[in-house]
């Protein structure tokens, strides 16, 4: 799968927060006993959430611990899936998806306005500190493609324009309202044409 | 055209609100007790009546798939898991019923969950979707708190739990033995089948594994009867479907529509034609990026449906027609979706994992016109090598779009060897010698 890149610096220690602990136990309760190993990741989302949106590696020592697995089979899991950062990214992660049908609607041109704003490369952090971007694989909206993802808010139908005044503001530190950029409603056609005299559903 | 009553999700853009008062005012949830309350035969017979196909790719018949799972709970509880692991590209309805229409899904999976003995469900949402993931949770928190779910649920005396479990940016987590391993805490690496895991599934216990759109169904057709089900579409391939139109259409939107539906009428009626008219197409995909791409002169006839679909070498997969018009390069399209294959492939089977590479280098150079003759006969082989060679059926996903392009496409990319610049400078150097290099000083 991707290619990870583990944070040269490392904290020395990590533990959940009280707060965390108990969302932690409430997760616990939703497998079978003997089978809490499924909580890995759950408790892999938790610690990135507790710190900065990156995990460091005293945090997959901690959560082996904490479900008595080896450690080595939390270290697999957290490097298989692309959505655990194991080196920081930044404080808005801006995740721009780049799979064909938000290609050929113009995918490419975001990137570009993205390099601009952002950083020349993929994962590098804005020089104010505050951003990162990086192309994803198919985020699943493509109907209102093409679009971004910052943290976990999707942003859809854009074009350069709308993009630069996205990451602008968040720039501001004020983030903009998700959703179509068009001004159309979720994912119904555009033109409101009526069929049989009445609405689409 | 399907007629307005006909419309099993009439929330899919949010017109009328998705939380469950206004869910109820629009059926949801109308007799559940009493459908329960006529038994585990008599549910699966009607989805049989109904030849509702899985709407998660395969097709594989819903009513056969519940039927596998041990009629009697023994020593080992059941499972039922729902996939909403949705990141084909191309695909992106059960987002939409995720946000709109969840209690749907909800009432489809407690149904489900009986006629197949689960107690527990697992919903299996992609981590990228937390907004949605947000939403479900939502729903289910007040679906408990009508006391829908939980301890005698929705007073049939089953005793039900719901629990969302969210994935990690895994498209393989999408393959059902995957989304198990997913759950189960492990790297999502298919396994082996047999055991399938109506028998040994989730945590070694018998699991059926659903996706959203096939459930979400489930208690329209039970309370509507599955005759009435089946009157839609054509036999073997009935019902309704919502089809997700993006890519250079006017106006890209989710849809629900009969199923046989021919494709130039969904296009033209829905999707507001296609960028430049319907003379300017391409090509289409016609069900999410891992079934073969059809030209310009199938479109013009084919009917959206598996069967016809497979006539055409392609399939109707999760429905997801990317709409390709004649200002792309067909070539780099597809490169791209090799592109797709190669990061998301789970590195387990060697023909996969080392082919999807080879792929999508080979038609990256093809882009760009450094291919030879002799590549494109490679890239062919390549494909049929790693087809039927996998655990699972990323295999056929990922060889199946770039055997489609070879198929109908193969004058443009051989244009495009033409290009070769080493039969243009016609250099004189046999070709044991990497070429490549020779361009370089320090060769």
């Amino acid at each position: 799968m991707s290619i990870k890149k583990v944070h040269s610096e490392q904290p020395e220690n990590f533990e959940f927060n009280t707060n965390f602990k108990s969302i932690a136990e409430e997760i616990l309760k939703k497998y079978p006993e003997k089978n809490k190993k499924s909580a890995v990741m759950p408790f892999l989302y938790l610690a990135q959430k507790q710190n900065n949106n990156w995990i460091p590696l005293a945090a997959i020592k901690y959560i082996s611990k904490y479900l008595s697995m080896p450690y080595i089979s939390v270290y697999e899991v957290a490097t298989f899936y692309s959505m655990f950062n194991l080196s920081p990214v930044g404080k808005y992660f801006v995740q721009v998806c780049t799979t064909t049908p938000c290609l050929i609607r113009g995918a490419d041109k975001i990137v570009k306005v993205c390099k601009q704003k952002i950083s020349d490369k993929e994962n590098q952090i804005s020089q104010n500190g505050k951003c990162s971007w990086t192309e994803v694989e198919c985020l699943g909206a493509c109907v209102n493609a093409p679009m971004m993802q910052i943290n976990n808010d999707y942003y859809e139908d854009l074009d350069e324009k709308s993009t630069s005044k996205i990451i602008d503001s968040i720039f501001k530190d004020k983030i903009l309202k998700p959703g179509s950029y068009r001004g159309r409603k979720n994912t119904s056609p555009e033109e409101s044409k009526t069929i049989n005299g009445s609405e689409h559903a | 055209m399907l007629k307005q009553e006909d419309k099993i999700f009439k929330n899919l853009y949010n017109n009328h609100g998705w939380e469950l008062n206004k869910a109820i005012e629009r059926d949801d949830w109308k007799n559940t007790k009493e459908i329960i309350s006529k038994g585990k035969e008599w549910i699966i017979n009607e989805i049989k009546t109904s030849e509702l196909r899985g709407r998660g790719g395969a097709g594989f018949s819903t009513g056969m798939k519940w039927s596998f799972a041990p009629k009697k709970i023994g020593s080992r509880p059941h499972y039922l898991v729902i996939n909403a692991d949705e990141s084909e590209p191309g695909t992106c309805k059960d987002r939409d019923i995720l946000r709109f229409e969840p209690q749907k899904l909800i009432e489809g999976c407690l149904i489900t969950g009986f006629a197949v003995g689960a107690h527990v469900c697992y919903i299996y949402i992609r981590g990228e979707y937390s907004f949605e993931g947000q939403r479900l949770q939502e729903a289910i928190n007040q679906a408990y708190k009508k006391s829908f779910l939980g301890k005698n649920a929705c007073g049939s005396g089953w005793d039900f739990d719901i629990h969302i479990h969210y994935g990690a940016g895994a498209y393989i987590c999408g393959e059902e033995t995957a989304l198990l391993e997913s759950i189960e805490g492990n790297k999502g690496q298919p396994r082996l089948k047999p055991p399938f895991p109506a028998l040994v599934g989730l945590y070694g216990c018998p699991t059926i594994v659903n996706n959203v759109e096939t459930i979400a169904v489930v208690p329209t057709i039970l309370r509507r009867g599955g005759k009435w089900f089946a009157s839609l579409g054509r036999p073997k391939n009935t019902g309704t479907k919502i089809f997700c139109i993006s890519g250079n259409v006017n106006s890209p939107c989710n849809v629900e529509e009969e199923m046989g539906i021919p494709l130039k009428d969904l296009i033209n009626t829905y999707a507001g034609g296609v960028v430049g008219g319907w003379d300017n197409l391409q090509a289409v995909i016609p069900g999410g990026s891992s079934m073969p791409l059809l030209p310009k002169k199938i479109c013009e006839t084919i009917k959206m449906d598996f069967d016809s679909l497979v006539e055409n070498k392609s399939g109707l997969g999760t429905a997801g027609i990317v709409v390709i018009n004649k200002d792309q390069d067909i070539v780099s399209c597809m490169a791209r979706i090799a592109r797709f294959y190669k990061h998301e492939s789970c590195g387990q089977c060697t023909p996969c994992r080392e082919g999807s590479g080879w792929m999508w280098r080979i038609l990256n150079r093809a882009t760009k016109g450094e291919t030879t003759l002799s590549d494109i006969d490679l890239l062919d082989d390549v494909t049929k090598q790693i087809e039927g060679h996998t655990i699972c059926a990323f295999g056929e996903g990922s060889a199946w779009p770039v055997q489609g392009l070879l198929r109908h496409f193969r004058k443009e990319i051989d244009k495009k060897c033409s290009n070769d610049p080493l039969i243009k400078k016609k250099k004189d150097v046999p070709y044991l010698i990497d070429q490549h290099l020779l361009e370089k000083k320090n060769a």
